[in-house]
């Protein structure tokens, strides 16, 4: 009788998983579940995470909705609603792969759209790969992502912090044919070091001349720089090189500034985009201002990135800056995967047939064309933009801007950043 | 020479704002026996509060001197009411638990002001640069300083001599080296222990939320600078011996000047420097420099 009554009793749990799953497949079906991962405390908050926030905010709604701008006019992922769940990646990577974990296992996301840190994307990569868990990261920038790995579940929309600094060192040499001297002042941390390699590397292969004063390595959010500014200025250099970002940035634009060391030696910001309108009246006339790519004011004049900036400035009352950028072409990537995955189809895609759509796409976004060419189709590349910084009109702008095409700025798919520099690099011309 | 003598500024100046940041967290160990993990929030307090107060009377056109004193005033009401709602409302409950209970009651207190800093203030930045230039620039050794650094050099005189004069040369002083002697003597003598303490930790804290309004105009104020700023006080403490006024001095100057001195010779060791003069001072005197072994009750 006992062993009956346990028969009968999974026979009944059997009926009811059995016949209980349709339904919630079919409720799973009608959303597309996102976790959205940015910081939203923290130093990087303000001038990162807050703007990747709201710019998924405003493209999800947007595309919920289907009033993004061709080709995006249709709703949602392929006619399915995005349900987002905002994570803060405040807290390390211990925690992230801890609230990765939750958000695929526990939420059953349908992907992970994310980080900022370049530490947070090396602890995901791995455990994204793990549990299966399609991934795109929407701005980190260390190239080791996907030259020291290969991944089949983990994509990049945003280019690598390679062809910031390669075209930085191109742009030094354009404005200054005859440059002498440079110096570094880089966080002490993978990003700091691997923007100060590259940028160094490659002026030593295209100008070797160039000597380099002094490479200054304060910890990451020491937030007083007073003895690093007195060692550039005792040392000298043409061009500071800089690949601060966030209160670190701006903390050295403000000391720096209140010493005249801009004055005197021209400050070369990678991620200065992010600060110029928030410390228009600080920042150095000529000062060389990198926003990571075709984004903020060296996006491209199309209907995209107006009906972008035209919208985000309506609804948060400021210009949106490379993170916001970068969130919005992750998403627009995404769905154009989704919706290549899901044509001829009724149903939502399964996960394999998006990562092959994903794989080497060619898609447009506010920031222009985005191609997934390099990691074996898995990171994107674009053209790089420098200028300089003028408040002259009032209005925080960017003079002499010049255009790197991405094939100048960045490596061969295969070849690892350092490799290309000291091999190609000096080969390769921008045209 | 002109490095050297660059180094020598370079150091002070970074010794000062350090000084200032330590000597209310080793202030409060020296009286009350609490290691205040808070401290860094107050700091952050004291910035926010500054920075706030900067952005809004500037833009008001007012005469702009008087920046300064509203700034510096408002940071240290705020470090002072906050360190009073955190002595009343919670420490006093917590008087005679074990060191290691406090540890993790001001921890607790850390998370929280955490939160309500962003409760209160967003996640967004602060900028207050306006007073930051309006000291000028001072050009010594070949190269200009900001004027508003030196002047920390200044305060952080001040500060110290002001606590001297107060411990060694007031009443009050006396009875609160009393009470560091032996709160229980002390209390048994007469003295009010318990408003010793509550002046303490407002004082305390006033220290630390004036470090945090002396340091905004030359930082952004964002979400987490007291953290940062906790872990360095701690090792200057520590360096000096807790509790010590007269340690944190010293402490303060020997890793200014260290970290000075690797900044421009050495920059790679800028993140060792400060534990490496830590771990150095601790095996030599593991009670720090200014405190003298005692033995242990058991």
């Amino acid at each position: 009788m006992y062993y009956l009554s346990i028969g009968l009793l999974g026979f009944v749990l059997n009926a009811f998983f059995c016949f209980g799953t349709p339904a919630t497949v079919r409720a799973e079906d009608a959303t597309f579940k996102v976790g959205l991962v940015t910081f939203l405390s923290g130093g990087a908050a303000g001038p990162f995470g807050v703007p990747a926030r709201n710019a998924a905010e405003l493209m999800v709604e947007a595309i919920n909705n289907g009033t993004v701008p061709a080709p995006y006019n249709s709703k949602g992922f392929a006619g399915i609603n995005i349900e987002p769940t905002i994570i803060d990646e405040a807290g390390g990577g211990t925690k992230q792969v801890g609230e990765f974990r939750n958000l695929v296992q526990r939420k059953n996301v349908d992907a992970v759209i994310g980080y900022i840190s370049s530490g947070d994307c090396l602890a995901i990569a791995p455990v994204a790969e793990e549990l299966k868990a399609l991934t795109v990261f929407f701005d980190c920038g260390t190239p080791r992502i996907f030259e020291d790995n290969t991944y089949k579940y983990v994509f990049r929309t945003g280019p690598t912090s390679t062809m910031d600094n390669v075209a930085a060192a191109r742009y030094v040499l354009d404005l200054k044919p005859d440059l002498k001297s440079v110096a570094g002042v880089n966080q002490n941390y993978a990003w700091g070091q691997d923007s100060w390699k590259d940028f160094k590397d490659s002026l030593a292969v295209l100008k070797p001349s160039v000597e380099v004063k002094t490479e200054q390595f304060p910890k990451i959010y020491a937030g007083q720089y007073g003895s690093e500014i007195s060692a550039l200025m005792v040392k000298g250099p043409e061009i500071i090189h800089s690949s601060f970002w966030g209160g670190d940035m701006e903390g050295l634009v403000l000391q720096g500034a209140a010493r005249g060391l801009y004055d005197a030696h021209t400050g070369l910001f990678t991620c200065g985009e992010t600060a110029m309108f928030r410390l228009a009246d600080q920042i150095t006339e000529g000062t060389i201002i990198g926003g990571r790519g075709p984004f903020g004011v060296y996006a491209p004049d199309n209907e995209l990135n107006s009906w972008f900036r035209e919208n985000y400035m309506a609804r948060f009352a400021t210009p949106p800056t490379y993170p916001s950028y970068k969130m919005a072409q992750a998403l627009l990537g995404l769905k154009t995967a989704v919706e290549k995955a899901a044509a001829g189809k009724n149903e939502k895609p399964d996960k394999e047939s998006i990562i092959a759509a994903f794989e080497n796409l060619e898609f447009e976004a506010p920031s222009g064309t985005v191609r997934m060419a390099l990691g074996n189709g898995h990171q994107a590349v674009q053209d790089m933009f420098y200028g300089q910084f003028t408040n002259k009109s009032g209005k925080p702008e960017v003079y002499n801007v010049k255009r790197y095409p991405a094939e100048c700025v960045n490596p061969t798919d295969g070849v690892t950043s350092s490799e290309w520099i000291s091999t190609s690099l000096k080969n390769t011309p921008c045209k | 020479m002109d490095t050297a003598l660059v180094i020598l500024i370079d150091g002070l100046i970074y010794s000062s704002w350090l000084f200032i940041v330590a000597v209310g967290l080793t202030l409060i160990y020296g009286v009350m026996k609490i290691l205040n993990l808070a401290h860094g929030s107050l700091y952050a307090i004291g910035a926010y509060t500054s920075a706030s107060l900067v952005g809004w009377y500037f833009s008001t056109g007012y005469f702009p001197w008087a920046g300064f004193a509203l700034f510096i005033g408002a940071a240290i009401l705020a470090g002072m009411l906050t360190g009073f709602i955190i002595e009343r409302g919670l420490l006093r409950f917590m008087y005679g638990r074990d060191e290691v209970v406090m540890i993790l009651v001001t921890y607790g207190i850390l998370l929280i002001l955490e939160d309500v800093i962003k409760l209160l203030w967003g996640v967004d930045a602060y900028f207050a640069y306006q007073p930051y230039s309006m000291l000028g620039r001072i050009r010594l050794s070949g190269i200009s300083f900001a004027g508003y650094d030196l002047s920390l050099i200044l305060v952080a005189g001040l500060v110290g001599f002001a606590l001297w004069y107060a411990l060694n040369q007031t009443r009050q002083g006396k009875l609160l080296r009393a009470v560091i002697h032996d709160s229980e003597v002390s209390q048994a003598m007469g003295i009010n222990v318990s408003r010793v303490f509550v002046v303490t930790f407002v004082i305390g804290s006033a220290l630390g939320a004036l470090a945090g309004g002396l340091t905004a105009p030359a930082l952004s104020v964002a979400p987490g600078i007291g953290i940062e700023v906790i872990i360095l006080a701690f090792a200057v403490v520590v360096i000096g011996g807790l509790g010590s006024v007269g340690g944190a001095a010293i402490g303060s100057l020997l890793v200014g000047i260290c970290r000075a001195l690797a900044v421009h010779t050495y920059p790679q060791l800028e993140l060792f420097v400060i534990y490496g003069v830590m771990a150095m001072v601790l095996s030599i005197r593991p009670q720090g420099l200014f405190v003298t072994a005692t033995a242990r009750k058991i």
